[in-house]
């Protein structure tokens, strides 16, 4: 079984439809790309699939023991969180709330734990420095380590590289990247960045308010849809 | 010597102890939820909700009710429900809301005072309940009871929900997402925020309730980068501003609310001259 599957899908808000006939799946060690125009219903995918918002219809399940809130997410940055006094470590640790239940407080052990999600992360030596004073890569790492330390299973990121710069860029990809073929875990991942998506993913979603194709990605490249979209961006590498 | 001594003297009266314990807890509770308001850019909520509470007071007092806190504490409490946990969904957006409801509420409180007070100075009510200069030295031993009351249970909660708190304000979708009921908290933070206020009337009144929440929050944030050292900074900063300003206004009969205020300036400007290094 699957770890998430999504079946004629329809999103929308305010009883207007985005997209419809959404039908896509997602096994273990998955590497989905989303891409798609602005607009194409991306965002309103990302909250659904995260269980902050119901489909008008259809179903979205998870399986193989992975629970809706066990989907590690990295979100954009808010305007809040730019000039927010906080530690790396204070943010990294906010990851292991989910599995607190009652306690108010983290143990020693979850500690240790988002130490070493740090240390996997190489931001292990910024543990104490203010997260507004950090570089915008660094402060991609940091939200990354957040998110793995809310699960191991699957990571959903919504443009991690969204303005930062061409090296750090591809130190970003190569980092998702190899957490999905070293630590074995899920990503799916929403990107404007098509060419990226071709070279890093295993899967391609491409939506527009009709879902235009789902796949392997060497079956999306033989497409026109994808034929097209590749070339605009500068074709293959 | 002679103002220590003389400061001694105040010192024993009754009156004066309960408006400085009165005094520390509310610069305390204020200022260890200052500091989220703050960051979830929400420092006018304050200034908003107490005029709600004015409004809701005026109200209270053309019933003729005897405890005004059974009208004045539900009422400011579902508004900060509605103004901080109903969050994105609504069609008015958050600072608009916010100016609308305060506006409103002044405006409809000081009429209905107006056309049914029964007392002859209406606009000096009104001056001490928005500036609150003598409330706190008259406070009834009730007052003194419920307001201690109140702020132990605000610290507690503040103390064992401290985590969480952080997580909801850092970022409140991640925290849903995760499968911590972000909204369940928001909820928690808007209550103890309107219950606070209320209490804080008696102490700044109406109009300077904002500077308690903010100011302490502004200052250690110049200095301290992480969550935790602001929340204790500001604690410590509000408190020690809050002693000082009741004790000068006492020595020097300046009104207590401003005295409080004027004294958080120079300190937030002191804060940020040392941030700036």
């Amino acid at each position: 079984m699957a770890q998430l599957i999504c079946s004629d899908v329809t999103l929308g808000y305010e009883g207007k439809t985005v997209t419809e006939n959404l039908n896509f799946e997602v096994n273990a060690g998955d590497y989905l790309c989303i891409v798609g125009e602005n607009g194409a219903g991306k965002s309103t995918l990302i909250k659904a699939l995260l269980g902050l918002k119901n489909p008008m219809s259809g179903t979205i399940t998870t399986g193989e023991r992975l629970k809706s809130t066990e989907i590690g997410y990295l979100p954009q940055q808010t305007l809040i969180q730019k000039d927010f006094p906080a530690s790396v470590k204070e943010i990294v640790l906010s990851g292991l709330l989910n599995k607190c239940g009652l306690r108010p407080f983290y143990t020693k052990e979850q500690k240790e734990f988002a130490k070493k999600q740090m240390e996997r992360l190489n931001i292990a030596h910024l543990s104490s420095k203010c997260y507004r004073e950090l570089s915008g890569g660094q402060q991609q790492r940091v939200l990354l380590a957040r998110a793995l330390c809310a699960t191991g299973k699957m990571l959903l990121l919504d443009e991690p590289v969204a303005g930062l710069d061409p090296k750090v860029t591809k130190e970003m990809y190569e980092l998702i990247s190899s957490l999905n073929k070293e630590d074995g875990i899920t990503v799916i991942m929403v990107s404007h960045d098509i060419t990226a998506a071709v070279k890093y993913a295993s899967h391609i979603l491409h939506i527009s308010h009709t879902p235009l194709f789902f796949g392997k990605k060497e079956d999306y490249i033989k497409t026109d849809i994808g034929k097209s979209f590749t070339e605009a961006m500068g074709g293959e590498e | 010597m002679a103002i220590i001594e003389k400061l001694w003297q105040y010192l024993q009266f009754e009156f004066v102890q309960n408006a400085l314990v009165v005094g520390v807890l509310i610069a305390l509770c204020s200022s260890l939820l200052g500091v989220t308001l703050v960051l979830k850019r929400f420092s006018f909520i304050g200034d908003g909700l107490s005029h709600v509470a004015f409004g809701a007071m005026a109200v209270a007092g053309i019933l003729g009710l005897t405890n005004e806190m059974i009208l004045v504490m539900p009422i400011t409490v579902i508004a900060a429900i509605v103004l901080l946990a109903a969050g994105k969904n609504v069609k008015i957006k958050g600072d608009a809301s916010l100016a609308m409801l305060s506006v409103a509420s002044l405006g409809i409180g000081y009429l209905l005072l107006n056309i049914f007070s029964s007392s002859g100075n209406v606009s000096g009510d009104v001056c001490s309940t928005l500036f609150g200069s003598t409330l706190i030295l008259t406070l009834s031993k009730f007052d003194v009871c419920l307001c201690i009351v109140m702020s132990v249970i605000v610290i507690l909660i503040f103390v064992f929900f401290y985590n969480r708190i952080f997580a909801v304000t850092f970022d409140e979708t991640f925290t849903a997402a995760t499968g911590t009921k972000a909204s369940l908290y928001n909820l928690l933070i808007a209550v103890v925020t309107a219950v606070i206020i209320v209490l804080a009337m008696n102490l700044v009144g109406s109009l300077l309730i904002s500077a308690l929440v903010i100011f302490p929050a502004l200052s250690a944030m110049r200095v301290f980068k992480s969550f935790k050292k602001v929340v204790i900074c500001a604690a410590a900063v509000s408190v020690i501003c809050s002693l000082t300003g009741i004790l000068i206004s006492i020595m020097a009969s300046t009104p207590v609310g401003s005295t409080i205020v004027a004294i958080d300036i120079v300190v937030f400007m002191i804060f940020a001259l040392i941030g700036r290094r």
